[in-house]
């Protein structure tokens, strides 16, 4: 029985050659495509445009999920019992470790760039500001979570304190961490990041010194490192140093706006 | 060749241009992405249960264990290890004389090689697409009435399942006036590709966005979790993948050229039966 076989015997080419011309062109046009998709990630315009696709999903997550949207919170009975640590585990570069080996004495936290008063605070004058403890979920890039409970003081009582001047658009981490190792060829490769003023005054935007309940691990970004609960993992700068506010970070290093993006990942990192 | 007819069989016009237009943009978009997301999936090959990954112990694995003969490529479902060395865990990418650890390989990934930056670019580029075609579908198939014309099987046809389950099974295809409409089988695929898993997988992978996650907070536990929205998400890409492939397959064994070019061209020649022709 083959009902089919009936259908075309009044057109001029036979089935088979038909199917055969068919699934002939299939398979090379999927061996083609597969070929031309690989070509085209290579190509930096085509992977832009793709990339482009980040200010459609951050405008549109701007509007359903509000400025002030909050990041979910836990109860301590969901947290994990290890928060699983990424990227640089114990950073090798020579100031980090004469810090760590003090206990981080004399590390002090400089608040800069575009503000009225530039600031330097020290971790006892952190811890005696107010604080906020948040039990969330951290998400990698990767695709894992965990959750743990975090204590900090709030960026936005810093930037209360040093007064951003107008113009400043964006907040930059810079962190102590070489990610290519210490000064490889004498190229800076230290992590660092960036966000908007709406995540920066986010009120989970915590510089966090407290990880379950103890100071921050060195594995984890001790002394200090900051929350921004609504993007993803690597915008979670770890070993902080320096904060800066600028108008643009098109002129700081590959002008992505962090070490990630400059390697290719989205500066928007809320998906 | 069995067939009696002298004049070329009537020609019905089948699929109207916006059903056409959108069919092939599901084909680019629905491709892309279940291979693009196979490159991000590749980034941390396992799937867990509820908020959080407990690592020690997801539900599903992939990845690749020293033996005595060096590495093998394994895949762990449910507490099971299935060898799956050469496909899933280890494979060779493109001309490389060694493998490589990677759980899906190169040839199902885009790009081949892995990157989640590149992966996450494609992904997140065609997901709009996709979805903004979706969104038109269904309004159009709303107000054309194709939904409740085509899509939707009627209570005849309800109640005739089993025949047509039969037929399906024996590979019978309807001929003449009845090839002209989609089987209640086809319907049932359809509606619940439609508005099951595509839906699912929409909003499975919106629960995955730290920042939509924010819309409602907690909303995520809805779906049992951040991480069981991505098992959710694989599921129901998979879901998906299964779809395809028995549609391409039906479509090779009921006349494939007559389907694509009525999928192209919108005219499509019914089978005759052979009995009344």
């Amino acid at each position: 029985m083959n009902p089919k076989r009936t259908i075309k015997s009044g057109h001029a080419r036979p089935a088979p050659s038909r199917r055969t011309a068919l699934r002939t062109a299939l398979a090379s046009a999927g061996t083609l495509a597969l070929a031309g998709c690989d070509r085209l990630s290579r190509s930096e315009p085509f992977v832009e445009a793709l990339k482009s696709a980040q200010h459609l999903s951050h405008a549109a997550h701007r509007v359903v999920a509000g400025r002030q949207a909050m990041a979910q919170e836990f109860s301590e009975a969901d947290i994990a019992a290890h928060f699983k640590a990424n990227g640089t585990l114990v950073p090798a570069d020579a100031d980090y470790q004469a810090l760590m080996q003090s206990g981080f004495k004399d590390w002090k936290l400089e608040v800069g760039g575009l503000v009225e008063t530039p600031t330097a605070f020290s971790l006892a004058e952190l811890r005696a500001m107010p604080s906020r403890t948040q039990i969330t979920r951290h998400d990698c890039v990767e695709g894992w979570s965990t959750i743990g409970k975090w204590k900090g003081v709030q960026l936005s009582r810093l930037l209360e304190q040093v007064k951003p001047l107008a113009q400043a658009k964006y907040v930059v981490f810079r962190c102590a961490d070489s990610m290519d190792g210490p000064s490889l060829d004498g190229r800076d490769s230290r992590y660092y990041e960036s966000v908007d003023l709406d995540d920066a005054y986010h009120v989970q935007t915590v510089l966090a010194y407290e990880l379950n309940d103890k100071p921050l691990p060195v594995n984890n970004g001790a002394p200090l490192r900051v929350r921004i609960e609504r993007q993803l993992g690597y915008k979670h700068a770890k070993y902080l140093m320096k904060i800066e506010l600028v108008e643009s970070f098109a002129a700081i290093r590959d002008g992505k706006g962090g070490y990630w993006e400059d390697n290719g990942y989205e500066w928007y990192a809320g998906i | 060749m069995n067939s009696t007819v002298s004049t070329p069989p009537p020609r019905v016009y089948r699929h109207r241009l916006p059903v056409r237009v959108m069919h092939w943009i599901n084909v680019v978009c629905l491709t892309i992405l279940l291979m693009s997301g196979l490159g991000i999936f590749n980034a941390h090959p396992a799937l867990y249960w509820g908020q959080g990954s407990s690592f020690d112990k997801p539900l599903a694995a992939i990845t690749a264990v020293q033996g005595q003969g060096g590495l093998t490529g394994v895949t762990r479902i449910a507490g099971h290890q299935f060898t799956t060395d050469g496909v899933l865990g280890r494979s060779r990418v493109g001309d490389d004389e060694a493998s490589s650890v990677r759980a899906f390989p190169s040839w199902a990934t885009i790009p081949g090689r892995q990157s989640l930056a590149t992966a996450r670019h494609w992904h997140f580029f065609f997901a709009w697409l996709f979805v903004v075609n979706g969104i038109a579908y269904v309004l159009y198939a709303l107000v054309s009435g194709h939904l409740s014309r085509d899509l939707l099987p009627t209570r005849d046809e309800l109640r005739r399942i089993g025949t047509s389950i039969k037929d399906h099974l024996l590979f019978r295809h309807p001929t003449g006036a009845a090839a002209q409409r989609y089987n209640v089988l086809q319907n049932l695929a359809y509606l619940v590709v439609i508005f099951g898993l595509l839906p699912l997988v929409i909003v499975a992978g919106m629960a995955m966005s730290p920042r939509l996650d924010a819309v409602i907070p907690g909303w995520v536990e809805w779906l049992g979790g951040r991480q069981s929205a991505r098992t959710l998400h694989f599921l129901a890409a998979t879901g998906l993948l299964l779809f395809v492939l028995v549609h391409l397959f039906e479509v090779a064994i009921s006349g494939a050229w007559n389907q694509v070019r009525s999928m192209v061209t919108g005219y499509y020649t019914p089978p005759v039966d052979k009995d009344a022709a």
